[in-house]
């Protein structure tokens, strides 16, 4: 098991060069920041030039890379153009997007699996028809819309909740945002959970468990779900990269400062080290992601072993 | 238990991810609503908040209120009125002597000084420090040396500036330039206290200047506190307590913001609640005509589209563009049909004239003819390129096409090449790749008209993409640089403007107005000519 975990950890390492190269190579396709920076003015070629030198630019891209991987392991991840370095940045960014994840997937996983149990049990049942009605209309509803929608009422109509995030984003402000975050993901989890359950209701072992008399509870809990956890896990496991990275819209509409705000500025903006920072550290939680599914998977069902 | 073996190291690697992220974030909470402060939206400013360094309104709200300069434009007639300035001779509008007034201090108890003015411009020249703005002392004597075109600069101060006394200094001018101190008024010229240079990094963290405010905190990113300076020496002081200004990811939010009642002051109402706005606000919403035009500017380095003959066509084509429907239906009133290459924010005084008339007037039937007469558009297509990621250049391109099409009613002659982001537009534009019309945005850095023409269409400047070159036209503008009296210098460039109607190098579309919206705790909003609120005469109930 040791073992298992410290080739997967050395597995990262040609996957984590290999995607920051193509990152970096993606941005650099973006074309020249610098002309962006004088605005409706043409660029003075003498301070452009100065600033491209001082950014490396002027050199070619493998170049740029080598020294760009260079500094990211003595840990500097380079300088935004606002003269913010991005290792600040993101300590600002990651944390508030951390809490804003943890909201989602706690949302996701407590009323997901629990809506996916329901329903799986009453399979064919009007609970099961009209729950797998509402994951459809949740699922074809675009994040925008639920979210100015719920912002909307919460927020201004009804003045329940404050519309808007504080820069802190402590846990109670993340609710509405988390709701609006985790709604297409729960979908998901409800429909996934309950396929598994509906199937998994008819297996041996399940029958088993009736006969020898357990309590329906504990058979439900300990038997019949944790078995049919584990395509929900990988769902999640990944939904866990995709929700970091992925919350673009949903900050912007909550005022959120945090990664998803991040990436939108430095794709706006050309910032190359900002966008190429942040994706890096988001390919890493990826990789620690899925390795945290796949540990999973031995927990949940025994039969699978990692040697 | 392998169960629980297994447990162990998945709790394990837990932790490694969670190690990589988790840290508390945590500083002062931003509730808006303190008695006698404003709360204020606003954008991370692209750049450090240096004041040669700041060319977009989110740094330049911060700096008109933490500066003032030799001169400030009045924010309601756009009049360059002496501030620091005592008096600003000179007998032949090169050599110019400044005499600074008493009393003049930085918030830091350090007296502004000719030295100030002097260490400022020269750090502002020079290359080494990367200032966006440097172009704007070029005409200095000794900008070549401090800002060569390539290579190291061979001094560190330009020969032009010699400081008189603690209370006088002098500049010398490559060339005549008339109305070169009523440029003064712009940020670039601010004075710089000497922290700026002994702490630059510190000075960065927390500016200090000579204006009505003081900062209180800046953190990047998310906000800024700025205070009331009791001990402000100058006339305009603050009339409320201070400013919050609160970073907000997108516009929209904002106003949400501001109609829940967590916001005093928007100055960017999003295009899609435009139609809301008068419901939401009534007279809280202000939309009143900046220094600001939009173009479609021609490439004329093409020559499908600058050979002799071809101005009737692009004469044609701005006579198809519905400009009166496109800014009521898209724009909702917020932009003002242009009849020049001004802006009415100049005022008539100050050069603001419809020099453009029937060419900038919808008429699809004289159009077709026009343009049909002078042999066509090139090549039978015209595709028209901007940006699209801001400022709805999407939809009102295809509202320019549509009316273009319709008037040549020969199909879809005319098509739209939307850019995903500025910096790519911006690169495509200044390396004269494109072979179609182009938008061109243009906020003037000072309300004069020489600014809305010479950047733009002088033959060789800085920001004139398409091209544009003249003799004539060149020889006005050198003409009215020369001449000593305002009123015939802004005749002399009002002659020059009819060139640009006579030859149409780009086609005046509309005037972008600044718009903001209140709340009801706030009273005395106005905006400047560049669309930023007047923080210092805004005052909370």
């Amino acid at each position: 098991m040791g073992r298992y975990v410290i080739r997967r950890l050395l597995q990262m390492i040609p996957v984590f060069i290999g995607s920051t190269f193509l990152i970096f190579f993606m941005v650099y396709a973006l074309g020249d920041p610098v002309a962006a920076l004088f605005g409706d003015k043409a660029p003075d070629p003498a301070t452009a030039a100065r600033i491209r030198k001082d950014l490396y630019l002027d050199q070619p891209l493998w170049k740029q890379y080598v020294h760009y991987m260079g500094q990211i392991f003595q840990g500097d991840f380079g300088t935004a153009f606002n003269g913010q370095s991005v290792t600040d940045l993101m300590a600002t960014a990651f944390p508030v997007t951390l809490r804003l994840t943890i909201v989602a997937v706690v949302i996701e996983v407590v009323v997901g699996i629990t809506l996916g149990v329901v329903s799986g049990l009453r399979r064919g049942k009007s609970v099961d028809t009209s729950l797998l009605v509402l994951t459809l209309i949740v699922i074809s509803v675009p994040t925008f819309v639920t979210g100015y929608l719920l912002q909307y009422l919460f927020g201004v109509k009804w003045g329940w909740v404050r519309p808007t995030v504080s820069p802190d984003a402590p846990f109670n402000e993340l609710i509405l945002p988390g709701i609006v975050l985790a709604l297409v993901s729960l979908a998901y989890v409800t429909r996934l959970s309950r396929t598994s359950i509906a199937e998994n209701v008819k297996a041996d072992y399940v029958r088993t468990a009736v006969a020898k008399g357990l309590p329906r509870r504990r058979v439900v809990t300990r038997h019949l779900l944790r078995n049919s956890l584990i395509p929900v896990v990988t769902f999640i496991g990944t939904d866990i990269g995709a929700l970091m990275g992925g919350a673009i819209v949903t900050e912007r509409i909550f005022n959120i400062h945090g990664v998803g705000y991040q990436l939108y500025q430095g794709i706006l903006r050309n910032n190359s080290p900002t966008v190429v920072g942040f994706v890096t550290i988001l390919v890493i939680v990826f990789l620690l992601a899925n390795l945290l599914v796949d540990l999973l998977y031995a927990v949940l069902d025994p039969r699978i072993r990692y040697a | 238990m392998r169960g629980a073996t297994h447990a162990k190291w998945a709790a394990c690697a837990a932790a490694v991810a969670l190690a990589a992220t988790a840290c508390g974030g945590g500083s002062d909470s931003g509730g808006g609503g303190d008695a006698g402060i404003v709360s204020s939206s606003w954008g991370d400013p692209q750049n450090p908040l240096e004041p040669a360094n700041t060319n977009e309104v989110q740094g330049g709200k911060v700096l008109d209120m933490l500066f003032r300069g030799l001169k400030r434009y009045d924010p309601k007639t756009g009049e360059a009125v002496n501030m620091l300035a005592d008096k600003i001779d000179t007998t032949d509008s090169q050599h110019f002597t400044i005499t600074l007034k008493d009393g003049w201090k930085f918030s830091n108890d350090e007296p502004v000084t000719a030295q100030s003015f002097v260490d400022a411009w020269n750090y502002a020249a020079d290359v080494r420090n990367k200032q966006n703005n440097a172009p704007f002392f070029a005409d200095i004597v000794g900008y070549a040396d401090l800002h060569p075109a390539s290579g190291e600069p061979k001094a560190k101060t330009m020969s032009g500036l010699v400081v008189k006394d603690p209370k006088t200094f002098t500049v010398a001018l490559k060339a005549k330039f008339s109305t070169w101190p009523e440029t003064l008024g712009y940020q670039a010229f601010s004075p710089l206290p000497k922290s700026f240079f002994t702490d630059h990094a510190g000075w960065l963290n927390k500016p200090v200047g000579n204006g009505p405010y003081t900062v209180d905190s800046y953190t990047k990113g998310t906000g800024m506190k700025l205070r009331k300076w009791d001990g402000y020496p100058g006339p305009d002081k603050a009339q409320n307590g201070g400013v919050d200004l609160k970073v907000y990811t997108d516009n929209n939010t904002a106003y949400t913001d501001l109609i829940s009642g967590n916001l005093d002051l928007v100055d960017d109402v999003p295009a899609q609640q435009l139609k809301n706005v008068k419901n939401d606000l009534g007279d809280r919403y202000i939309n009143q005509p900046a220094l600001i035009i939009q173009t479609l500017t021609f490439p004329l380095y093409d020559a499908n589209w600058g050979k002799a003959g071809m101005e009737k066509v692009r004469q044609g084509i701005s006579r198809a563009i519905n400009r009166d429907e496109i800014t009521r239906q898209i724009f909702r009133e917020t932009r003002t049909p242009a009849k020049d290459w001004t802006s009415p924010a100049l005022g008539d005084k100050g050069g603001f004239k419809d020099v453009c008339g029937d060419l900038c007037t919808y008429d699809p039937a004289a159009a077709k003819k026009m343009i049909q007469d002078a042999g066509g558009v090139p090549g039978g297509k015209i595709t028209l390129t901007s940006n699209v990621d801001t400022g709805s250049h999407r939809e009102w391109m295809d509202a320019v096409c549509n009316s273009i099409n319709n008037a040549l009613g020969e199909g879809p002659v005319c098509t739209v090449n939307p850019v995903g982001t500025f910096a790519d537009f911006r690169n495509q534009q200044s390396a004269y790749k494109l072979t179609g019309p182009f938008r061109s945005g243009w906020q003037a850095d000072y309300p004069l008209i020489q600014n809305f023409l010479e950047p733009l269409y002088y033959t060789g400047a800085s920001s004139n993409y398409g091209k544009f070159s003249n003799p004539e036209f060149d020889k006005l503008i050198d003409e009215a640089n020369q001449e000593s009296d305002s009123a015939k210098a802004i005749g002399k460039f009002q002659d020059a403007e009819k060139i640009l109607a006579e030859q149409m190098p780009s086609i005046p579309l509309w005037y972008q107005n600044g718009s903001a919206g209140h709340s009801e705790r706030i009273s005395d909003v106005t905006l400047n000519q560049f669309s930023v609120p007047v923080y210092n005469e805004i005052k909370v109930s």
